[in-house]
């Protein structure tokens, strides 16, 4: 069988899961010879204009993006969003809580702010059609090659909307609402293996919310403890903002 | 014959993040040399306020994924030093180790994926992998090493977990310093041949040399110094790191998301070379050995020799790495000093009102952040300098003096020229936020 071509995009984030697939060591020669990679500008000069299977990374935050994400649609027969900020805004959705030209002034000042050109975070599949999600800030290894193999094969694949306190029970974490923290794994989608809670800190909702949520019981937890309550949407806010309006269907 | 050059190499590759290259020679006349960053901008230091200051580090280690525990580290220091914290011993040198790993994943990469296909006359690893598969894997097989450790004592490097304000929410008992030893006492044969492989390349690195300023922490104890010290140059300098505005002076260029900046002289270089050029006498011996076999002596004034000091630090970083690991095995770790993550539900850490600076040296030079908070710990205002853009003024300065020296050469050989010397800084671009391709202009 002929091995697919696939190529790595880029765009607004920190490049960190192109980063996480390029850290595999040497297990990367056994992904890189089951397909055929034909651009990864982070490490490769080689371009390409052709591929199968285009996996984005990053949120579409420019005018320009939105074009370019239009062609890579355009191309590529599978599109795989790579990571939080592809799949669900991420971290770039902050700003979306702002209004752009105050971003914009803040950071590049009165005589900078027109240099550059902004538009309201989106994730990938806010513009267009996405086959294929890996969540996470930033991705989880085992899950990207899972992912990889279904979509190589052109199977389906569906992220399991359960939250991220099942994986979290089975590793026998102490519950940090247990320690009076709040912890966003009862809203968080699973997958990551609670890889957050393990080490010891609580989990920030990188991999979007599940449909079915305990959101009044965490309501509930949060005013138990007298959290307040802008600081505690600051953190649904982290990484779900720009698809908020998709959380409330 | 006065010649015209124009250069325009679109999406530089092999750098992190997204940068152009403009070179506009007419009639031997250099009427432009810049890099152009094309990175989308970002706005961390906009959205980072209203918010807590211990969620800081979370948000601005995902400023970039290769310096995640640098910005970490950079964010947390600014933290503490806002809200009047003082870190403990055992914090302190768990956060080296951090770093350290950081910096040798960071600079393996950069040596062997990103560097050393130019010194081979490939246009990447990828053709490597065929007639050099040793070298590939044992590139591959050393950062690995680097996450290994870092995931063993942060959970992951990128983004790590475990280190935020206060120290770190898991401290790493004699299992885990064991294990982290394990993996850097492997590392050290495949570091010597990485030493034998760079000496057999070394003649390949371009030599072109331009004066100018380098800045680098420094300190009056003898630690080659990274997460702590005052701001120094080559030119003089000495500063607190609270007066770090005056080392940048950061101004907007059109051209460019990243902002650019200017110490004493019209530019300044950070990073590797900045370092070595400044602090080698505070080297580990081992790593002083490596120099001393490439010829390297300071000032060493050729900006591609910066890989040449990355190499250096590599060999230094290991063998630090490897003593502190020592040393909190032989001391045991105190597993008490484990904090508390949240928003600080439980008060474990007092926050006063204030204004706090962040000075580290991470793998492409000095990184600053500086957060200013409320009593509550809110955060007021926020700024993060990276070190890319304090280089890319005198990246553009290189620039401007290597056209005149290549410009009998053809095209070709002057892009790649000009790769070589954006790559040799190791630019990041997605940090930057605020990066490459060639633009030859009118030739």
């Amino acid at each position: 069988m002929k091995r697919k071509t696939v190529a790595f995009f880029d765009f607004t984030c920190c490049e960190g899961c192109q980063l996480q697939v390029a850290n595999f060591g040497e297990e990367l020669l056994d992904i890189l010879a089951a397909i055929d990679v034909v651009m990864f500008r982070e490490v490769m000069s080689e371009k390409s204009d052709e591929y199968d299977v285009a996996i984005i990374e990053g949120s579409i935050t420019t005018p320009h993006d939105v074009e370019r994400i239009k062609e890579i649609r355009e191309t590529a027969t599978t599109v795989i969003a790579l990571g939080s900020c592809a799949s669900i805004g991420g971290i770039n959705g902050m700003k979306n809580s702002f209004k752009l030209e105050d971003v914009q002034s803040y950071v590049y000042g009165e005589d900078g702010k027109n240099y550059f050109e902004t538009i309201p975070t989106m994730a990938v599949h806010q513009v267009v059609d996405v086959d294929y999600f890996v969540h996470g800030c930033p991705i989880y290894p085992p899950e990207f090659v899972k992912i990889l193999k279904y979509a190589l094969q052109g199977l389906p694949y569906t992220v399991k909307d359960e939250a991220v306190c099942v994986e979290c029970k089975l590793n026998e974490n102490e519950c940090m609402y247990e320690k009076g923290l709040t912890c966003l794994g009862p809203i968080t989608k699973a997958g990551c293996n609670s890889w957050c809670i393990n080490y010891g800190n609580i989990c920030y909702g990188c991999r979007g919310m599940v449909k079915e949520t305990t959101k009044n019981a965490s309501i509930d937890v949060i005013k138990k403890y007298d959290i307040p309550m802008d600081w505690i949407m600051g953190k649904f806010d982290m990484y779900n903002k720009a698809t908020e309006s998709e959380e409330k269907k | 014959m006065a010649r015209s050059v124009n250069v325009d190499v679109k999406y530089l590759t092999r750098v992190e993040g997204h940068g152009n290259i403009v070179v506009n020679v007419k009639d031997g006349i250099v009427e432009e040399c810049r890099l152009d960053i094309v990175e989308a901008p970002r706005f961390f230091e906009a959205m980072l306020r209203g918010r807590s200051i211990f969620e800081a580090q979370h948000i601005t280690s995902r400023i970039c994924g290769i310096c995640a525990c640098g910005h970490t580290i950079s964010s947390i220091a600014a933290a503490e030093d806002a809200i009047g914290f003082t870190p403990s011993e055992q914090t302190t040198k768990l956060r080296k180790i951090l770093l350290y790993q950081e910096m040798l994943d960071s600079h393996i990469l950069h040596i062997y994926l990103l560097v050393a296909p130019d010194l081979l006359g490939v246009p990447s690893f990828v053709p490597l992998i065929d007639t050099h598969g040793n070298v590939v894997k044992r590139a591959l097989r050393m950062k690995k090493a680097c996450n290994d450790v870092c995931a063993v004592l942060a959970g992951r490097h990128i983004h790590p977990i475990s280190s935020i304000v206060g120290g770190f929410t898991k401290i790493p008992g004699e299992k885990e310093l064991d294990a982290m030893l394990d993996i850097l006492y492997d590392m050290r044969p495949d570091m010597d041949s990485t030493v034998e492989l760079i000496k057999t390349l070394a003649p390949a690195i371009p030599v072109f040399e331009r004066e100018t300023e380098y800045v680098a922490l420094v300190t009056d104890d003898d630690e080659y110094p990274t997460l702590e010290g005052d701001l120094g140059s080559s030119d003089g300098l000495r500063l607190d790191k609270s007066e770090y505005l005056k080392i940048t002076n950061e101004f907007v260029m059109p051209h460019s998301s990243a902002k650019h900046a200017k110490a004493s002289r019209k530019s300044y270089m950070t990073g590797a070379l900045a370092r070595f050029n400044i602090n080698s006498e505070k080297l580990n011996p081992k790593a002083k050995a490596v120099a001393d076999a490439l010829g390297m002596k300071p000032p060493i004034i050729n900006p591609y020799m910066n890989t040449a000091a990355q190499l250096v630090e590599c060999m230094h970083y290991m063998e630090e790495s490897i003593a502190i690991l020592e040393d909190l095995k032989a001391n045991g770790t105190d597993q008490s000093e484990a904090i508390t993550v949240g928003l600080n539900e439980r008060n474990d850490i007092k926050v006063n009102k204030g204004l706090g600076v962040g000075a580290v040296e991470v793998p492409r030079g000095l990184l600053f952040h500086s957060y200013e908070v409320d009593e509550t710990g809110k955060i007021e205002n926020a700024n993060c300098i990276i070190p890319t853009s304090q280089n890319v003024n005198n990246i553009e300065h290189d620039m401007s003096k290597l056209i005149h020296e290549i410009l009998d050469k053809p095209d070709e050989e002057i892009t790649l020229m000009f790769e070589m010397l954006v790559r040799a800084y190791d630019p990041c671009i997605s940090c930057s936020a605020h990066f490459l391709d060639v633009e030859f202009i009118n030739r």
